[in-house]
């Protein structure tokens, strides 16, 4: 897995590449606990569309980045969610407490 | 209850390896007849299942032994269920008590404890027992009852026309 970070105006939005699970979900935490409790930045966008899969510990991390949004008063958003990774928060009865987008256009309006 | 091997696979505890189990799944649980859903829902499952023993049976410890062991199951079942998958993971951890295996309550927001809904939701059967020093949890996905595919269509495409024309 890859993530990297893109700035446009007071937005941040990870750009992630690959599979997150056990193996890297620590690294996608520490990316999004940085720019939100650190760096204070209003608005954290995951860019989800090169995301085929994500495991419960990927889904922790992006729990704690939520709870890490309301805590500072930003705005956390998940966009292009693939046919898993949508499955996996409707498991967790977790897709309607995420703000959730189709695309980038929508996730940055 | 009828058993035929077609899979077993000897790990070791390394977060490195879930993505190779993953792949040997996601091709085994298509090849098996599975439908998209199903194919992602049983690797799900067996990826979370690992996940668990790493981090609670080995406690995050490297280089310790995992087995999966892929079967076809044959059984008559009141609901028709007949043919299913069943996957068998093996660990030698410390005893685990059954009645801890709990997820959080899926109300509460928080992080963690998603695991085993994932596996209860994904899979048909869910046992864990504790046998010779080693933990074992049996997870078995049955097929749902199809007719023969057509030469040439792909169950994917009849899958898409919605249960009735199955």
């Amino acid at each position: 897995m890859q993530i990297s970070a893109r700035r446009i105006d007071k937005i941040t939005i990870f750009d992630v590449v690959g599979d997150i699970d056990l193996a890297n979900s620590p690294e996608v935490r520490k990316a999004l606990l940085k720019e939100l409790k650190e760096s204070r930045v209003p608005r954290v966008v995951m860019n989800m569309s090169k995301v085929r899969y994500i495991d419960s510990s990927g889904v922790a991390s992006l729990v704690e980045g939520l709870k890490a949004s309301r805590d500072v008063g930003s705005r956390f958003i998940l966009f292009g969610l693939s046919p898993s990774a949508r499955e996996v928060l409707q498991l967790s009865r977790l897709l309607k407490i995420f703000e959730v987008y189709d695309d980038e256009a929508q996730a940055l309006a | 209850m009828t058993r035929d091997l077609l899979l077993k696979l000897e790990l070791r505890s390394d977060p490195s390896m879930l993505c190779v189990v993953r792949g040997a799944m996601e091709r085994l649980t298509e090849v098996f007849g599975f439908s998209a859903t199903d194919c992602r829902s049983v690797t799900r499952a067996v990826d979370e299942a690992i996940t668990n023993i790493m981090r609670h049976s080995y406690k995050n410890q490297t280089g310790k032994p995992i087995e999966v062991h892929v079967r076809r199951v044959k059984q008559r079942l009141a609901s028709g269920h007949g043919v299913g998958l069943e996957i068998l993971l093996c660990d030698r951890g410390p005893a685990v008590d059954p009645a801890k295996m709990r997820g959080r309550r899926l109300d509460e927001i928080k992080p963690g404890g998603l695991g085993l809904h994932f596996i209860r939701q994904s899979m048909d059967v869910v046992e864990f027992k504790r046998a010779r020093g080693t933990n074992l949890l049996r997870l078995i996905k049955y097929l749902l009852p199809v007719s023969p595919i057509e030469p040439g269509k792909r169950r994917e495409d009849l899958a898409d026309l919605g249960p009735a024309n199955r």
